[in-house]
């Protein structure tokens, strides 16, 4: 067990693209933590970079207080699964469980017993001597899993460890995941592009762009509170609604209707500066007939996402979200106001937020 | 319709003498070598046959005395595993390290430098090459060699075989290697447990190959090797002709056939044991 420490670490591949620029991030101990970004973003380089499978160009990276930056993947005591999951063709499932003993020169009796061990923790058994093609994709997935248990590593490396999966089954394995690293406690990095998947599995989790880490922290204050308004577009399965606002005394012009300054920026806002005003759909309460400090205008498109409905109100020239719950579902034509939850509501200056 | 049914007759008609033209030597090979006194006609070897009844030839065991009694017959066939074998050994080592190399580490003007070694491996064939080559087989003191010839050989082959496996290794995915990295195992053990396990099928097509090429070539072991006792089975095939310069059918056949068989053989085992399966384990 061993926290994982980065110090300006930079990655600048030969042909001049910065994959890496100067992160620094640090992920205690037995913590289960979510690298998320839109593909390109260096997300899979940095874990990479961790693993050693790719040279840092700057920084450091030390894992349980020991700089590993110049040091071989193999002695780096970290595990990784790979996205295509990497299990050797030619061996049975006990073999490619017990590989990295074998490496370690564990004697072939011990090793297979602790394949089995592991296998059985993961609900292998009975598949131990079949070949990975002739497993299905969540049980090539535990087998990738069972290998790295059988490690014992100090910190476990997942890259995109659900995006093979079926819907169902992910959902399934997302669950399964979470359990799983809570009852080994071992510190875990996973790379994501799923929003959903890192903000239902992670303890903390880092949002990524261009590479640059644009916010770190719990799922919850990702999501309520996004830095700014790159991983508050990212974040969420609906949108937030990023407006257009200019500040008039104590409340704010958005789309020609007025709405108070949210709570968190209340006394640091300019009168007559422009800014961007963000609500997310969920936080909007919405009534057909009017409202006080309401966004109004005529429904464009209803949404059904099963429990709810996702509103489009026409406001002025601006498109507004709003979720409503079922039942409650406006007529595509109507006329409709959200009202955005001061709480919730932010605003962002230049992209950042207030 | 009439059209139609005259069309199929004449397209069967038209495979069946095709067949025809391929299947014939191959029944007068199978067929010639049991018979006493062999013609370029394909009958049937019968014991008690041959008199008279078209189609039909005495059976007789006495062309196989024979080829055993030649004194260069069977140690060419012996010599002819010799080369071969030993010319794929060194392909295969040399090509896999090669590909390997050549698949994995990026090198300015890589795919430039394979394009350019296959380009001119075709159009320098073993017949324009064959001046230079014995020259420098004298001078190295490789002439009438047994090693000399292997490496000869070797090199003819190494372009394409080194060209092939590296298509065959850049198809196997790179994360199979890292794993292993991750999990600590040295270059030498990679290779060892991942990767020559892998693109074994590879190997063996380039193994099979290389033993038929070199199975069947004449022009090289004719030229390079003078003392008749190193030469193989394809050169003395040559040499079997009877006192009155006549072809000598009996042996021919026989040693033809003998010569045919271990080929024939190898790619039965090959196929059986390495034929292109892919296990998966690299979730598409």
């Amino acid at each position: 067990m061993a926290a994982i420490e980065l110090r300006g670490l930079t990655k600048v591949y030969p042909g001049g693209v910065t994959a890496l620029d100067a992160l620094d991030l640090v992920v205690p101990d037995g913590e289960f933590f979510a690298l998320l970004g839109p593909s390109g973003c260096g997300k899979t380089t940095l874990l990479r970079t961790i693993a050693g499978l790719e040279a840092a160009t700057g920084g450091a990276v030390v894992i349980g207080g020991r700089d590993v930056t110049g040091v071989q993947p193999g002695e780096r005591d970290v595990a990784m699964v790979f996205q295509d999951y990497a299990l050797f063709p030619h061996m049975d499932v006990a073999d490619n469980i017990a590989y990295p003993l074998r490496i370690k020169k564990v004697p072939k009796g011990a090793r297979r017993g602790k394949a089995a061990e592991v296998g059985a923790r993961l609900g292998l058994d009975g598949l131990m001597d079949r070949r990975p093609g002739q497993l299905s994709g969540g049980q090539q997935q535990r087998v990738a899993l069972a290998r790295v248990m059988a490690t014992q590593a100090q910190a476990f490396l997942f890259d995109e460890p659900l995006s093979n999966l079926d819907a169902r089954l992910r959902l399934e394995a997302r669950t399964f995941l979470k359990k799983l690293q809570r009852e080994l406690g071992v510190t875990t990095v996973f790379v994501t592009h799923d929003q959903a998947e890192a903000l239902a599995m992670a303890d903390r989790m880092a949002v990524m762009e261009a590479g640059h880490i644009r916010q770190i922290g719990t799922p919850a204050e990702v999501f309520q509170r996004p830095a700014n308004t790159f991983v508050a577009a990212f974040i969420g399965s609906t949108p937030m609604n990023l407006l257009d606002a200019t500040v008039r005394g104590d409340t704010l012009e958005v789309a020609g209707c007025k709405v108070p300054v949210p709570a968190s920026a209340e006394g640091r806002l300019q009168d007559g500066e422009r800014l961007v005003y963000g609500v997310r759909p969920e936080y909007m309460a919405y009534s057909d007939g009017p409202a006080d400090a309401a966004l109004a205008g005529k429904v464009a498109i209803v949404e059904n996402l099963g429990a709810s409905y996702l509103v489009t109100l026409d406001v002025g020239d601006v498109a507004v979200q709003a979720v409503v719950p079922e039942g409650r579902e406006p007529a595509v034509g109507s006329d409709g106001h959200a009202v955005p939850r001061r709480d919730r509501a932010l605003v962002y200056r230049d992209g950042e937020l207030v | 319709m009439i059209r139609f049914v005259l069309g199929r007759i004449g397209f069967y008609a038209l495979v069946a003498v095709v067949l025809a033209f391929f299947t014939l030597p191959l029944l007068w090979l199978v067929t010639a070598p049991f018979t006493a006194d062999p013609t370029y006609e394909v009958r049937v070897p019968l014991p008690g046959g041959g008199r008279g009844d078209g189609g039909t030839a005495a059976f007789t065991w006495d062309n196989f005395r024979a080829v055993l009694e030649h004194p260069y017959a069977l140690p060419s066939l012996y010599n002819s595993v010799l080369l071969s074998a030993g010319t794929a050994a060194l392909v295969v080592l040399l090509a896999a390290l090669a590909a390997y190399a050549l698949s994995r580490v990026r090198l300015p003007g890589r795919d430039a430098l394979l394009y350019v070694l296959l380009l001119l491996s075709s159009i320098i064939t073993g017949t324009a090459a064959i001046v230079p080559l014995f020259q420098l087989a004298v001078e190295l003191d490789l002439i009438d060699s047994r090693l000399g010839l292997v490496l000869i050989l070797t090199g003819g082959l190494l372009p394409a075989a080194i060209f092939m496996l590296k298509d065959f290794m850049d198809s196997t995915p790179k994360s199979y290697e890292e794993s292993a990295r991750v999990f600590g195992a040295s270059p030498l053990q990679i290779v060892r447990h991942v990767v020559v396990p892998l693109v074994r099928p590879g190997l063996a097509t380039i193994a099979v190959w290389a033993v038929a090429n070199v199975w069947g070539n004449f022009l090289m072991p004719y030229l390079l090797l003078s003392d008749v006792e190193k030469q193989p089975a394809a050169v003395i095939t040559y040499t079997l002709y009877t006192e009155g310069g006549q072809a000598n059918l009996r042996l021919l056949s026989t040693f033809g056939l003998l010569y045919s068989v271990p080929v024939v053989l190898m790619y039965l085992f090959v196929s059986k044991k390495y034929g292109f399966r892919f296990h998966g384990g690299i979730k598409r």
